[in-house]
């Protein structure tokens, strides 16, 4: 490829940050210093290696903090990568940026949970102290950290990068922005989770009967000793039992279905990429959460990371795959943090690598950071993402498990689907059928955050009502007004609905869904109207900007329900449902599809709008 | 000229709006509503290009399937039932042509204003607030423009430049949502990118977004008149390869040069010679003069 570049130099701190992933450049021409042998001969870089340029992205965004026109040029010269495809990468990413900004930027939460919970006031506060957004601090769609909200987190950029989580933020105080200054380098400021927040996440922890969670703030998850004494890695050597079929008969017999939000069966998907005849197969763990209000992936991969790993370690053996990634949302430092160490040691133990648990079998893992992007949880999207391309969805057929990842055949999962399969595998498909009802099998994870009593992750058994699971959260703080299942993509219920059964049936016939298990809890404190105006906000953010229904349909909603909020209209009601219908109709994928879903609910069945309509 | 014939292909029979249609295999519901003598309305589907499905105004329903599905990139499959003119199909299109038209400049958008009115679609709706893609035209060379409000982002003057047919790598995608256009990195002027002014993303754009400069001048000064142009095919003098080069011309002046698509070795790609290198054969007078 003949690239032309604008010859824009790095600064040597971009250079060394490129270089500590990339290795030293060989030659003049990938942007090391020029020799004579150079100019024998014009050699482009080795090797194919877009899928490095997220990560080389990444590198210099935390080092420096933002991307300069010499580190894009430099990292296009390393990897071969035209320039304008670079920069059209860099400027998808929210938390990648092309523009000089201060090292540090603190990301404040203002979606669906946290503003339940006071976001706007941590907003003005932090707006008081920090001035405009847009440099030392940006609003930021859902952290994942939804039962501590209202949240926040910081970003350091430097040598060692670091990532301060906030949970019930509280910013009021001025002293708490004194590491504005850079020579201050507090990284343990007050207000930052304690030492065992995932224990603090999961309210049921150490109760008997939970399956998934049952390790959770009970176990150490660095500790892969305490780990394999709690059960760990039986589901693997079960696993090589059985054989790949085995193992797929198994995971088909139980009636898994991802959890992701699709519900489609997993034993199906995995037999479909096992027995394609292209070579090699890969697996990827969808571990992008980023659905406002889901915490669950965050709370399983902090607290039990050594289960995922050997869930993919299963997938892997089932369908064929000798390489895993795991694509790890960008704000999620601790669960990368815990993955890293847990996929390090499991690969000093021979429990990843050449020859598994000596079978012969060999499968490794690979951790992608995602950089804030909605979109690319979408299963086809996030390939782009990987490969080092937009992460925008691709068209499907054809579908993942005939060209997926690089174009190959590709199992793509869920982190909560995927260590289902332990249980599975431990207590074989019919015990783990027997749990739940016929159309959802085993337990499920609900991510209830909102005004309730009691916010965390619970596991319950699939055919539990949302009462059931509100009256083990303690209830709404105030009077119970709305539910949201689901997640932005996702609908209300009544508050006067708590026997809806939390099952992929019954969500269903209430005409709602289960989505990834978002209970978001509004009681009469919460206003509606600002409420939906975020979900419209949420999507026009996140919209990829591919297909026309989305990128300017999410648009008009969001200036539909502006309008709205000020003066009840029947015009703007019917063109909310005009352009809701063709986006759900004509959008390339999930996002546009189910971008108009909340706002639609909440119009039918919680009359929001309807009172002064004509 | 000869044609190079494609290998035979097994043929497909599926319905469109219930008459059946024999289509060889691989080919789209757009080729097979071509074939039943059906009008789709397309955008940034290109007869050169690969379909990138985009803009959705081609959207057709498929007869068991959740969504409505893009003409012009879902391939056919055998017992295919295909309804180009329902309701939800109908909706779909004209909704997409309420987006584009309150977003974004059509003006210059062949048949836009036809389908606009045939689908009953109405951009006004939107209020007079409604965002849009407006912004200053990019003039930073003497050889095209690039008017972005005019710009439905159907990704083809990407593509062109791109892998599908130059190589270049000029120009991508930046940015994301509404806030996305089509830009150089960092936003750099043409001058100073790998741009080699082939012009065939000119070649491509179905909005006049990237127009000539002759023809974006002559437009601002109200002089471009395309009903008293005269279009002539014929053979680019430059060098050896013999491209086509389609010279628009009014009042016996060259004002745009494009080239045949249907043609075997170039299928309407050209070079800077011959898509901007007309200057000389009017300005001979000019010269002599001088």
């Amino acid at each position: 490829m003949d690239l032309r570049f604008r010859d824009a130099e790095p600064t040597a701190e971009e250079r060394a940050a490129v270089d500590a992933l990339l290795g030293e450049p060989e030659t003049g021409w990938e942007g090391g210093a020029r020799t004579e042998d150079d100019l024998r001969f014009a050699a482009a870089p080795a090797e194919e290696r877009r899928d490095q340029l997220l990560p080389a992205l990444h590198a210099v965004n935390d080092r420096v903090g933002w991307i300069s026109e010499g580190a894009l040029d430099y990292i296009c010269r390393r990897l071969g990568v035209p320039p304008a495809e670079a920069y059209s990468v860099a400027t998808f990413y929210s938390l990648l940026s092309v523009e000089p900004r201060p090292p540090r930027v603190l990301h404040v939460c203002t979606d669906l949970a946290c503003q339940a919970r006071g976001a706007d006031k941590v907003r003005r506060d932090v707006e008081a102290q920090l001035g405009p957004a847009g440099t030392s601090w940006q609003p930021s769609p859902c952290l994942g950290v939804c039962e501590r909200a209202p949240a926040a987190l910081a970003l350091q950029a430097g040598e060692h990068p670091t990532a301060t989580v906030y949970g019930d933020a509280d910013f009021s105080d001025p002293s708490s922005f004194d590491w504005i200054s850079p020579e201050e380098d507090t990284p343990d400021v007050p207000g930052v989770f304690g030492d065992d927040p995932v224990r603090a996440a999961v309210p049921q922890a150490g109760d008997p009967r939970l399956v998934l969670l049952r390790r959770v703030g009970v176990v150490d998850p660095a500790s892969l000793d305490d780990y394999r004494a709690t059960g760990g890695y039986a589901a693997l050597r079960r696993a090589f039992e059985l054989g790949p079929g085995g193992v797929i008969r198994e995971v088909l017999e139980a009636g898994l279905v991802g959890r992701g939000g699709a519900a489609f069966p997993t034993g199906r998907k995995w037999e479909a990429t096992a027995r394609q005849f292209d070579r090699p197969h890969y697996l990827v763990c969808n571990a992008d959460e980023s659905e406002p209000g889901t915490f669950k992936d965050r709370v399983v991969m902090e607290g039990d990371p050594y289960a995922l790993v050997e869930a993919m370690t299963v997938a892997g053996y089932a369908t064929g795959c000798a390489r895993g990634y795991l694509y790890i949302r960008g704000e999620y430092p601790r669960a990368t943090r815990r993955l890293e160490h847990a996929i390090a040691t499991a690969r000093a133990r021979g429990l990843l690598g050449e020859d598994i648990l000596g079978q012969g079998f060999a499968f490794d893992i690979e951790i992608r950071r995602g950089a804030g992007a909605y979109i690319c949880g979408e299963e086809t999207a996030i390939f782009n993402s990987i490969e080092g391309y937009r992460g925008e969805p691709r068209s499907k057929p054809p579908f993942p498990v005939e060209k997926g990842l690089f174009g190959k055949p590709t199992v793509v999962n869920n982190v909560e689907t995927l260590v289902n399969v332990l249980p599975i595998l431990e207590q074989g498909a019919a015990a783990y059928a027997a749990v739940g009802t016929g159309g959802s099998t085993g337990t499920k994870l609900f991510c209830v955050s909102g005004t309730v009593q009691r916010p965390g992750l619970y596991e319950l058994p699939f055919g539990a009502t949302l009462g059931d699971l509100l009256a083990l959260a303690g209830g709404a703080t105030g009077a119970l007004r709305a539910v949201l299942l689901g997640g932005a993509a996702g609908a209300f219920v009544r508050g006067d609905e708590l026997d809806i059964p939390l099952t992929f049936e019954g969500t269903r016939a209430a005409g709602a869904t289960l989505g990834s298990g978002v209970i978001l809890v509004l009681d009469d404190t919460v206003e509606l109207p600002p409420f939906l105006l975020r979900i419209a906000e949420f999507f026009r953010d996140e919209s990829c900007g591919q297909c026309v229904p989305c990128r300017v349909g999410t648009v008009r909603q969001e200036e539909a329900l502006h309008r709205l909020t000020k003066r009840r209209s029947a015009g703007d009601l019917v063109l909310l449902r005009e352009v809701g219908q063709a986006m759900r109709d004509a959008s390339i994928c999930g996002l546009g599809q189910t971008a108009w879903n909340a706002v639609e609910s909440a119009i039918d069945r919680l009359g929001v709008f309807a009172e002064e309509a004509s | 000229m000869t044609v190079p014939l494609r290998p035979p292909r097994r043929l497909v029979e599926i319905t469109v709006d219930g008459e059946a249609v024999r289509v060889p295999e691989g080919d789209t519901i757009l080729d097979a509503c071509a074939a039943a003598g059906k009008d789709i309305p397309t955008l940034c589907y290109g007869d050169t290009l690969t379909p990138k499905n985009a803009c959705r105004v081609c959207v057709v329903e498929v007869e068991g399937a959740r969504t409505l599905a893009p003409a012009c990139s879902r391939k056919a499959e055998p017992g295919m039932v295909v309804g180009t003119e329902t309701e939800r199909a109908r909706h779909s299109r004209k909704v997409v042509l309420e987006l584009l038209a309150s977003s974004v400049d059509m003006s210059t958008t062949p048949r836009a204003a036809e389908w606009i009115d045939e689908y009953g679609a109405d951009p006004d709706r939107f209020g007079p607030d409604a965002a849009t893609v407006a912004q200053p035209a990019k003039v930073d060379n003497e050889l095209y423009v690039r008017d972005y409000s005019k710009c439905i982002l159907c990704y083809k003057c990407v593509d062109a430049c791109g892998d599908q047919w130059q190589n270049s790598f000029a120009i991508a995608v930046s940015g994301r949502g509404f806030d996305a256009t089509i830009s150089t990195e960092f936003d750099a002027p043409l001058t100073d990118s790998a741009c080699v002014y082939c012009g065939n993303c000119v070649e491509v754009c179905p909005t006049g977004a990237l127009s000539f400069k002759t023809e974006f001048d002559m437009r601002a000064a109200g002089t471009w008149n395309e009903d008293e142009q005269t279009q002539t095919t014929t053979i680019c003098s430059y060098c050896g390869v013999g491209c086509n080069l389609t010279l628009h011309v009014q009042e016996n002046r060259i004002v745009k040069v494009t080239s045949p698509h249907d043609n075997p070795v170039t299928h309407g790609n050209l070079c800077i010679k011959g898509r901007f290198g007309f200057q000389h054969v009017q300005n001979v007078g000019a010269s002599a003069d001088g």
